[in-house]
């Protein structure tokens, strides 16, 4: 089909009734990847309830060995950049290219604080001898506790790869923002690439809990 | 056929040509109850619970993830094809942590040390 449209000539792809009708199924195919992760993710979720119902004990002493403070304030700076990312899609929505940078290049700021806290309590870990291994050291159940810090350091650090794929994908975002590619009609690629940071915060959700604050209480704090 | 392209777009403007508009005050509502769940689930976790300490956590988080689906992923606005997508994907995650679980909790003693 060589005609155009009469104002965006490249967004409506010609198998297309219309742009809402490609904007649902985009958004669709986003989704229907999300649920291969969520399922990805899944199974090592299942890992953990199994080995945390199995060896209770060992799990608590060893999340007692994170760092609530850390781990609390990377949640809330994950929170953060939903919002910024929502306001990004927003700014689309509306036309207003400069927030639309502004909001994407936020997302990024964020997502790039999180790694670096992350990166220090790596680094933490490292010096205390927590990384599971021949220099694994630890007061009490070792073996089972390694068990624990293998799940953590496998989710935290898939985790952390889908945050640099997110904030690669958020520097794609920025350049064409800029560019003026995304309208208030078009704005498709800010959409769909908003529910995969979405999904990523989702995954830290269970993480913090899961991880960071098992029986808590018994520690003192 | 241009013609046509024109109409159809013209006579679309329920959903809007790419996703719903949704207000900014939801987003900050959203917002700050995440953020307070957040700091629910770290008072909560301090707090001695018995048995319920792991149920609380699991609650918040759930709720969270909920919040975050429904009006930052939009899906409250979306489609019953989309909604299908997502609740089948979370169907098969329970499907696999509870299909798991009835193993392991009815493999008998020495396998699991409820504490």
């Amino acid at each position: 089909m060589a005609a155009t449209h009469a104002h965006e000539p490249s967004a409506l792809q010609h198998h297309f009734d219309n742009l809402g009708q490609q904007f649902e199924a985009s958004s669709l195919g986003m989704w229907l990847f999300l649920v291969t992760e969520i399922l990805f993710f899944g199974g090592l979720f299942t890992a953990y309830m199994v080995y945390r119902m199995t060896y209770p004990e060992a799990f608590a002493e060893a999340s007692h060995h994170l760092n609530i403070v850390l781990g609390g304030t990377n949640t809330a700076v994950l929170i953060c950049s939903s919002l910024t990312m929502v306001m990004a899609v927003y700014a689309a929505q509306q036309g207003d290219r400069h927030r639309q940078v502004l909001f994407l290049v936020l997302t990024m700021v964020l997502g790039m604080v999180f790694l670096g806290v992350k990166s220090v309590e790596y680094s933490h870990k490292f010096a205390e001898g927590l990384v599971p291994g021949p220099d694994f050291r630890f007061e009490g159940d070792a073996i089972h506790a390694q068990l624990f810090f293998s799940l953590y350091f496998v989710m935290t650090g898939l985790h952390a790869l889908h945050m640099i794929i997110g904030i690669g994908i958020m520097a794609v975002l920025t350049v064409f923002a800029w560019r003026g590619r995304y309208t208030a009609r078009y704005h498709t690629p800010v959409e769909i690439s908003g529910l995969y940071w979405h999904f990523v915060d989702i995954v830290w959700i269970f993480l913090f809990p899961l991880l960071y604050l098992i029986d808590r209480h018994g520690a003192g704090g | 056929m241009v013609t046509d392209l024109t109409h159809a777009v013209a006579e679309s403007p329920g959903a809007g040509p790419a996703g719903h508009q949704v207000s900014l005050r939801v987003y900050f509502v959203i917002f700050g109850a995440l953020m307070a769940l957040t700091a629910l689930t770290v008072v909560a976790a301090m707090k001695d619970l018995g048995d319920f300490n792991t149920v609380v956590a699991l609650a918040i988080a759930c709720t969270k993830a909920v919040l975050v689906v429904l009006y930052f992923m939009h899906v409250r606005y979306s489609t019953k094809l989309t909604w299908a997508v997502v609740a089948g994907g979370f169907l098969w995650l329970i499907l696999l942590l509870l299909m798991t679980l009835s193993d392991y909790i009815t493999r008998g003693p020495g396998w699991l040390h409820y504490g």
